[in-house]
């Protein structure tokens, strides 16, 4: 199977002609390459490229939608607001909550279904591919309600299924408090985007060479052994794949904690506490801080992956 | 394989399709929960009932939800069609043609694709109030592509190079233009991948509620994951849970559907591309 190579994000090739001769095809080709992908690209750069500077110039104001007339430039002193705002921190420490225990539970989650999926019985395998497609494909709104639903104290069944479990009886107010809260919208999130998770490492398990399993087990390896030797390290490049996508998603949650807890609790995740400044209380300038500041986290996320787990995003689609 | 092995196998699939029916079915049975069932704390009614599906169909839910679905059919068709078409031409060019800047295009995807949504909000919210696309269909459809565009991109070109391509250069040999050889030859053989393409980009579209419930204000142009969302019930007094569940019930239809139908090229698509919108 061919597959595509991904340059690392911050090379980018030289736009420049190369000196020197270009046949009359070959200036044909690259004149048709930018008319086809041109158009592409120009939308995907028109529609984040520019909105983010936007952000980044309103942030240096400070502007309300409801007091216009009042807009002035205030330098950073929106960001100085916000960092010294232990809002921001508390919304900073449950993204990343959220983000380290979904990703760690999702990883080895979604490792057990993709095992079971390369391994499963024929007759099954159908069935369980479109069943596992099911959460992926369902509207996030959707599986909070549910999950909602399933823990609220009064619509709910799990207090009365579970009330064996101490801790657990019929007047558990899962909304009522910070941890339970988080609890429930963990769940939600783990539940929703596992099988995502879970495709990519079956593509992943599908790269391990089979000679190197059976070598294993010739050589007396268990189970284990193999793999934590030979099946993990020869798909490391797909997990890391999976784990850089997976951490940057989740970094974003936003529609479950809506739906379950409307930030309550401190619940509020950073994204929640952008749409909040800006939506709902119309504070235009600290409202784009909080989406540049953000944009920056995940910008070092992506640049952490990237540089410290030296993530190969070429290696890992099988070149 | 041994017989109890065989069990084991079976045993874990089951879990697996538990595992993953199980919201699903929970919010079902809600949905056929009479208001005197909501808090019976059983998974299933007592006695099942279409009255929620009534209340969003034709009662007082209606003028929210059906506005809502209509919203979200035209919003979500019109971004994936427009991002298919760009990306399309796009892959093409990158799957099959030389010129420089191919890499350029393909990190820029990557990085519009990890992109916060949140961050693109706040500037159109305010820029979308002043040119007056708030509240309007082409002002969802413009930053939905910004989330169907990069996976499209990439799914797309992942299928292109599979594509044998020596057909193509027999139609060059024979005479035809590089236009003709893209129409006639490549067109038909790319057709299942621009089509797996569209269905993932349409569930990404199909899922949003940032921008949904960021840029509307009214049942002008907002979808259902926004309409849902803010739904409270026709008055105060009135428990919304049982229409929302129904609401929610239908808007799943569509993507259960769409796996059921295409559940091997949806695989396919997904790790092919191996970016998530």
């Amino acid at each position: 199977m061919t597959q595509t190579t991904l340059p690392p994000v911050e090379k980018t090739q030289p736009v420049s002609a190369p000196h020197g001769t270009i046949s009359d095809r070959s200036k044909a080709e690259r004149k048709l390459g930018w008319l086809l992908a041109g158009p592409a690209f120009f939308v995907m750069l028109a529609v984040t490229a520019y909105p983010i500077l936007q952000a980044v110039y309103e942030s240096l104001f400070s502007y309300r939608l409801t007091d216009p007339d009042n807009r002035s430039f205030n330098g950073l002193s929106n960001y100085w607001v916000i960092l010294s705002d232990s809002l921001w921190w508390t919304s900073l420490g449950v993204t990343l909550l959220i983000t380290v225990v979904t990703v760690l539970v999702e990883l080895v989650l979604g490792f057990a279904l993709a095992m079971v999926m390369a391994k499963a019985l024929k007759s099954i395998r159908p069935v369980i591919r479109a069943a596992i497609l099911i959460p992926y494909a369902v509207i996030t709104v959707v599986s909070a309600f549910a999950w909602q639903f399933a823990f609220d104290i009064n619509t709910g069944f799990v207090n009365r299924w579970f009330d064996w479990i101490p801790g657990i009886s019929a007047d558990t107010d899962w909304f009522g408090g910070q941890g339970t809260s988080l609890l429930v919208i963990c769940l939600a999130e783990i539940w929703k985007t596992t099988p995502f998770i879970s495709l990519l490492l079956l593509a992943g398990l599908a790269q391990v060479p089979e000679v190197l399993q059976e070598a294993a087990k010739v050589d007396g390896a268990t189970w284990w052994q193999r793999l934590w030797r030979v099946t993990l390290p020869n798909m490391k490049a797909a997990i890391m794949v999976a784990l850089l996508f997976r951490t940057l998603d989740a970094f974003r949650v936003f529609d479950t904690i809506f739906v379950m807890t409307n930030g309550a609790n401190n619940t509020e995740s950073v994204s929640f506490l952008a749409y909040r400044q800006t939506i709902a209380r119309l504070e235009i300038g600290l409202g784009s801080a909080v989406s540049v500041l953000l944009f920056l986290c995940v910008v070092l996320l992506a640049a952490m992956f990237i540089k410290g787990f030296k993530v190969d995003l070429a290696q890992a689609r099988g070149e | 394989m041994s017989r109890k092995e065989k069990i084991w196998w079976w045993v874990a699939g089951i879990a697996i399709l538990v595992y993953c029916l199980f919201p699903i079915a929970w919010i079902v049975s809600v949905s056929f929960k009479a208001p005197s069932d909501l808090s019976n704390k059983q998974f299933l009614p007592d006695g099942a009932t279409w009255e929620n599906y009534r209340t969003i169909f034709t009662g007082s839910g209606g003028d929210l939800f059906l506005p809502a679905l209509r919203n979200s059919f035209g919003i979500c068709l019109i971004a994936t069609a427009i991002s298919c078409l760009l990306s399309m031409f796009a892959a093409y060019a990158i799957a099959r043609l030389d010129f420089p800047g191919k890499k350029l295009i393909l990190s820029t995807a990557l990085v519009v694709a990890i992109f916060p949504v949140i961050s693109i909000v706040t500037p159109l919210f305010n820029v979308w109030r002043q040119i007056g696309l708030y509240d309007t269909w082409p002002g969802l459809i413009i930053p939905y592509l910004s989330l169907t565009l990069p996976i499209s991109i990439w799914t797309m070109s992942a299928f292109f190079r599979e594509i044998p391509w020596e057909m193509e250069q027999a139609a060059q040999v024979d005479g035809a233009t590089t236009w003709q050889a893209f129409r006639k030859v490549i067109v038909p053989l790319a057709a299942p991948g621009v089509f797996t393409t569209a269905i993932i980009a349409f569930f990404i579209a199909w899922n949003d509620f940032v921008y949904g419930i960021s840029l509307t204000s009214t049942s002008a142009a907002r979808p259902v994951p926004a309409a849902l969302g803010l739904f409270s019930g026709a008055s105060q007094f009135e428990d919304p849970t049982g229409a929302i569940a129904a609401a929610a019930v239908i808007v799943t239809i569509p993507v259960v559907v769409l796996v059921l139908v295409f559940q091997r090229r949806i695989v396919a698509g997904l790790t092919n591309g191996a970016v998530k919108g």
